[in-house]
This record gives structure tokens, C-alpha cells and sequence, in this order.
């Protein structure tokens, strides 16, 4: 229903702000990893999507490589690498007067050599007498510079600075953390919803009061367990089954309550059908529950991931700060610190950290979206 | 660790659980079916089997740090020696602590509020609109990037150069356009807590927009026709309508947003470092955990007070799920 009342014009007006205030600062990174980091560092990333005016110093090339036609010694070349997209618009042979030629003017140095140009940078510059000079004259150029975009940003971070590496362990430390809760909440979801024992309200409230416990109250007493373990069995205090367990631990409450919010919607007579059958609650759980209950695995095991890929703290607290263990968003505020003005570096280091989390978004994005809802509304 | 290794222990990690749950409910089935179905404790060891894992994993992770932690609250540096409140006085007088509180509770009083007002107005616009939901998709976006990748993107956007230099940063160069002096936004204090602020309330308006946005279906139309026939305009309408229908949502959002907020770490450790006067606590936790080898009594006091902010919303969970399992 498309209306065209003040209101209905104000409000899209308004929900554009919005739109635009939100999506700036992202879209801003994301342009300039494509940066080029020369200019990167000098200029404003808005600059970078329109076709800008650059002025530029070249040096034309040298006495050997002239050539002699007719009566005049020639040398040939260009400014600009091949495929720039730069066009000239005006030149100059001087610093003081940069713009004093335009395309196609006869430019005439003291020594009576000239030199012509043409939009492409291609220049022809004659002489009556031998060029002498290894090094050739100045060209000062005003181009037109088209968008231009590079990947170069992407290789250095990924090969060079160990980002690379860093998303190989991150996604070692958040897979694991994902499945494992996954698995042992999903039994424990479905004792808590379909088996009746001793204690089973008591551990039910236990979780629904876990749900809101800081992580903060946890990580003393266990850095404490871990490194007591690591000395008493002679492994490391840090490593990743240890953070692993973390985030399972960390996870536990929230995954649990979700599961068995969803298995309680669940019909009962299926059970109980089941049952009479014979079948015993782990065949009820292979062959009935988890056929069911794709769709809310699907939504938890999204948010768990996000929530692991993205942690900091966790990582920080239970791995060494190593090439072989870093996790991205530790390696980013370690480029924070020692890279800060580096922001070819930063920016796209960002940017790989989001690959996966955007993909996730933009592909799963029902599922997420269910899965928050559905946490929230008793939460 | 070579990436061969690597990817060895994620599998095996992983498969430990899985072959645990198979192998020790199939052997059941089988000594089960053995016996005819008489085994009298067959429901108990299932039982067993089934919560076993998570409880462990919930006492040792959990239930157990939460007593050691206002145990080691009483401790000496090392957990070694009682000293009773002195934990707790040294915070009382430390300067630091006071700032982090201060700065703690103006982030639970902002970012809430604002995250929540946003994704309801936004939820409203975008629901009467066509390309709505592409809106909330780009809104929603930033809730799933990590708060370090958002510090990058905004630290970014807060970049400051001299006033000589081309400014980089996008709120210095609209500044500069307006003629004013470009400024270190990060490091002004007080004000630095609001360009920090700013960055949750940017991610945390997508979670309050895609839950009312759900919530939004179940206002009845008819209810808001018939108000619009009455004439009543459409701010009206929000907020003598939508925003009473909502309260419970809108409720469970702020406390939703309080929690997360309560816990903030990331942003600040990223952007700041706690510096400048914008330290929370879970930094200043962060800190002691490690400052000259660590004070595990410090960081317990720190933790036991973030942990005290959450206990109100901890009793009021539990009292509402004694109601559910009465009905």
C-alpha cells in the first residue's frame, strides 16, 4: 500500500536519516580497505568515490632512451602506469605554475627542448640538440582521477600481518564452542522437559538464574582451575580445549533455556507413542526430537557462533597472546595499539574479521532474527 | 601448532561428545533389551547420562566460580590469606573505581534508553514502509560484527589530525566544513563517554528493532484504523496506542540491553583502553586480574559489583518463571 500523504513522505524521510546515519561508518571501512594506502592516509574515503582532480610530479625519462628522427633527438613515454583511467586536463613544466599549458599546447623549456602531452599521459618531448642528462625534466600534470580500487590492502593483511592465520584460530575456538553445547544442552534440554527426576525444578530455576550470571564472576576461579591443571599435569594453562570449555560453560544457560523453551512447544502424544512402542528416550531423541528441532538448532547455533567469533574477552583471558593462538578480535586491538595510524591495516583487518558474521547475517538472517526473538521474549 | 593439528583436535574435541552420549546410551539399550525391559534402574542412569555433561560443565563453570569468587573477595592478592572487608575498602577510596562506577552507571542510563527509543521509532517507520525491511536489515547489521570490529569502524570515524592536515576522519571533516576545529573526540573527557556510548547504541538498536518489530504483529489493526479514522494523528497513535500495547516488550528490551551494557568491556578496551576517564568497571576488573601479576581479591570486589547490578533482574527472572510453572 503506497501512500503519498506529509506523513507518509515525512517518515521515509526520517527512516532514510536512520538508514543513512547507520549504514556511513561501515560502508566508510569497507571503501577504504579498497584504498589505495598512499592516498588512504591523506584523504577522506568520500573523496575516493568520485572522480577527483590530482595534481602530480613525474620526471620524464632520460638521455638513453632517445631516439633521433628528422632533425630532432625524441624521447618517448608516459607518466602513468598502464590502465590508470587518469586523464590529464592541464600541465606545467614549472612548480610555480603548475596549470600553465592545457591538453595539446607546445610546452618550451629554457634549454628550447618542448614537449607535448596528450589526456593519456603519453608525452613527446623534442629537442634540436642531444639530450645530456640521465635523469629527464619535471612534468607537473592536473588528471581527472576516476574510483579506483585495490585488493593489495587484503594480501599484505592476510599474508603479512597474520590476520590470516588469526581467522584460522578463530574459527578453530569458535566451531568447537558452538557444537559442544550444542550437544550436551540438547540431552540436558530434553531431561529437563521430558523425563521426570529428583531435583529437576531446582536445576531448571539454577539455569533460568545462570542465564543473567556476568562471565566477569567466572574468570578468576577458572583461570585459577586452569592453571592448577596445567601444573599439576604438566600441559599448558592456555590452549584451546580450555577455551572451548569457557564458552561452553558461558553458553550453557542460554542455550539450554532456548532448547527447552522449543521442546516444550513440542506435542507430547508423539512421545508417548513412542513408548509404548518400546522405544527408549535416546531413540525418541535420535529418530523423533532431533529431526524436529533443525530449525531451532539452526537459530542457536548461529547466535552462539556470532557470539564466539566475536568475543574478546574469552580469548584473551584463556589463550596466549601467540601467532598460533591469537583470535581476530585480540590480533585487531593488538593492531589497535602498535598500528594505529596504519589504517590500510586496520581497516581492512576489520573487514576480514566480518566476513563471516556478514555472511552469516545476510545469509541466515531468519534464523538469527528467530533465535534473538526467541531468547528475548522470556529473557 | 601446525594447521593439521589444529583441525585434528577441533574434530576430536567435538567427537568426544558425540561418541560419549552414543556409546553410552546404545550400551544401555542393549543391556535394557538383554534384561527384557526389567532393568529397574535403566530410568536413572539415563537420566544420568543425559544431564551429566552439562552439569558439570554448569558447577565448574558457573555455580562453583560464583562462590569462589566472593570467597576470594575476602582474600588477599594471591587467595591465600583472610582479610576480611579490606577488598572492599580499597575499592571504596580507590578514585579509579569511583570514575567506573559513575562512567558504569551513565552507560546503563543512556544506552538502554536511547537503543530502545530508536528501535521502536525505527520498528514504527519501518513496518508502514515498503522497503522497510531492507532498512531494518541495514540497521540490524551491526549487531553482528564483534564490538572490536565496530571500535575499528568508529575509532575510524572519530579520527582526528591536526588542524593543519586534511582531516580523515568523517566527524572531523563535517566539523572542519562547518568551519569549526577539528577535536580528539576520544580523549575530551566526560564527552569521550558519549562517542564511546554511541558505538553500543549504533549495535544495540538492532536487537530492540528486530523484537519489536515481531512484536509490533501482534498489535490488532483494526485497533490503529480505527483510531486513524477517528482522526488521530500518527504521533498520537504511537503513543497513545503503540507504546502502551508495547510495554512489556519494551520493558524486557531495556532489561535485555541492561544486561549486555552491564558487562561492556570490549568497546572500551579497544577504543580507550580505559583512558581519558572512560574506565568501567569490567575494565578496571580486566586490569587487576593482570596489573602486577594479578590481585585475584581486587578482581573479585569488581566482579561481586558488577554481578550486585544484575541480582535485581536475576530475582525478578526466577519470580516470573515460579508464575509460569503455577499456571
Amino acid at each position: 500500500m503506497r501512500q503519498f500523504s506529509l506523513t507518509s513522505i515525512l517518515s521515509q524521510l526520517l527512516l532514510l536519516f536512520f538508514v543513512i546515519i547507520w549504514i556511513i561508518p561501515t560502508f566508510g571501512l569497507f571503501i577504504s580497505s579498497l584504498r589505495d594506502k598512499e592516498l588512504l592516509s591523506i584523504s577522506g574515503w568520500w573523496t575516493s568515490l568520485t572522480t577527483t582532480e590530482i595534481n602530480e610530479i613525474h620526471r620524464m625519462l632520460g638521455m638513453e632512451y632517445q631516439i633521433q628522427e628528422n632533425n630532432y633527438y625524441i624521447i618517448k613515454g608516459s607518466i602513468f602506469e598502464d590502465n590508470s583511467g587518469k586523464k590529464i586536463t592541464s600541465f606545467g613544466i614549472t612548480s610555480k605554475k603548475i596549470n600553465e599549458f592545457s591538453l595539446g599546447d607546445i610546452a618550451i623549456f629554457k634549454d628550447n627542448s618542448e614537449v607535448t602531452i596528450d589526456e593519456n599521459g603519453n608525452y613527446v618531448w623534442k629537442s634540436k640538440t642531444k639530450f645530456t642528462k640521465k635523469k629527464g625534466k619535471r612534468l607537473f600534470t592536473t588528471s581527472l582521477s576516476p574510483p579506483s580500487f585495490t585488493f593489495d590492502n587484503y594480501k599484505e593483511v592476510l599474508f603479512k600481518e597474520g590476520i590470516g592465520r588469526a581467522f584460522v584460530n578463530t574459527l578453530a575456538v569458535a566451531l568447537p564452542s558452538t557444537l559442544i553445547p550444542l550437544i550436551i544442552c540438547s540431552f540436558f534440554a530434553y531431561a529437563l522437559t521430558w523425563m521426570k527426576f529428583f531435583g529437576r525444578d531446582t536445576l531448571l530455576a539454577l539455569i533460568i538464574a545462570s542465564l543473567v550470571v556476568p562471565l566477569q564472576m567466572s574468570l578468576i576461579p577458572i583461570l585459577t582451575i586452569y592453571n592448577d591443571f596445567g601444573a599439576v599435569f604438566g600441559v599448558a594453562a592456555k590452549s584451546y580445549p580450555g577455551v572451548w570449555m569457557a564458552h561452553t560453560g558461558f553458553g550453557l544457560a542460554s542455550t539450554t533455556f532456548l532448547l527447552r523453551n522449543f521442546l516444550k512447544s513440542l506435542p507430547n502424544e508423539m512421545m508417548e507413542a513412542a513408548k509404548v512402542d518400546g522405544a527408549s528416550h535416546y531413540d525418541i531423541f535420535l529418530k523423533i526430537i532431533l529431526p524436529l528441532s533443525i530449525p531451532a538448532f539452526a537459530s542457536i547455533f548461529i547466535l552462539q557462533f556470532l557470539w564466539c567469533w566475536n568475543d574478546l574477552l574469552v580469548g584473551l583471558v584463556f589463550l596466549d597472546q601467540v601467532p598460533s593462538e591469537i583470535i581476530l578480535t585480540a590480533k585487531l586491538k593488538e593492531l589497535l595499539g602498535s598500528r594505529g595510524e596504519n589504517w590500510e591495516i586496520l581497516t581492512t583487518g576489520a573487514f576480514v574479521s566480518m566476513t563471516v558474521p556478514l555472511f552469516i547475517f545476510f545469509a541466515l538472517q531468519r534464523y538469527f532474527i528467530r533465535g534473538l526473538v526467541a531468547g528475548s521474549v522470556k529473557g | 601448532m601446525s594447521l593439521l593439528n589444529l583441525s585434528f583436535i577441533v574434530l576430536l574435541g567435538i567427537l568426544i561428545f558425540v561418541l560419549y552420549f552414543h556409546f553410552s546410551n546404545s550400551f544401555l539399550d542393549s543391556y535394557n533389551r538383554k534384561s527384557n525391559g526389567r532393568f529397574k534402574f535403566e530410568n536413572s542412569i539415563r537420566v544420568v547420562i543425559f544431564i551429566l555433561p552439562a552439569f558439570i560443565v554448569l558447577f565448574i563453570f558457573i555455580l562453583y566460580p560464583v562462590f569462589e569468587t566472593v570467597r576470594l573477595s575476602f582474600y588477599d592478592k594471591f587467595g591465600r590469606e583472610f582479610v576480611g572487608l579490606y577488598n572492599y575498602k580499597w575499592a571504596i577510596d580507590d578514585p579509579e573505581f569511583r570514575r567506573s562506577i559513575l562512567n558504569n552507571l551513565g552507560w546503563l542510563l543512556i544506552v538502554p534508553t536511547f537503543s530502545t527509543f530508536f528501535g521502536l521509532v525505527i520498528a514504527n517507520l519501518a513496518d508502514r514502509i515498503w522497503w522497510g525491511s531492507i532498512a531494518k536489515s541495514i540497521i540490524f547489521m551491526p549487531m553482528a560484527i564483534s564490538f572490536v570490529g565496530a571500535g575499528v569502524i568508529w575509532k575510524f570515524v572519530y579520527e582526528y589530525r591536526g588542524p593543519e592536515n586534511t582531516q580523515i576522519g568523517l566527524l572531523n571533516a563535517v566539523i572542519v566544513s562547518f568551519g569549526y576545529e577539528p577535536q580528539a573526540w576520544l580523549t575530551i573527557p566526560i564527552w569521550n563517554n558519549v562517542f564511546l556510548m554511541a558505538i553500543m547504541i549504533w549495535i544495540q538498536t538492532g536487537l530492540a528493532l528486530v523484537i519489536f518489530s515481531a512484536a509490533l504483529r501482534s498489535i490488532p489493526k483494526e485497533m490503529i484504523e480505527a483510531s486513524r479514522i477517528d482522526g488521530a494523528s500518527e504521533l498520537k497513535i504511537f503513543f497513545s496506542i503503540i507504546v502502551p500495547y508495547l510495554e512489556q516488550t519494551i520493558l524486557v528490551i531495556w532489561t535485555l540491553i541492561t544486561i549486555i551494557v552491564l558487562r561492556i568491556f570490549d568497546i572500551i578496551f579497544a577504543m580507550t583502553n580505559g583512558e581519558w576517564q572512560t574506565g568501567v568497571l569490567a575494565n578496571l576488573m580486566y586490569d587487576w586480574m593482570f596489573r602486577g601479576g594479578g590481585d585475584s581479591g581486587r578482581g573479585s570486589v569488581l566482579a561481586i559489583v558488577i554481578m550486585l547490578g544484575v541480582i535485581p533482574i536475576l530475582l525478578w527472572n526466577l519470580y516470573k518463571h515460579k508464575q509460569e510453572q503455577n499456571i
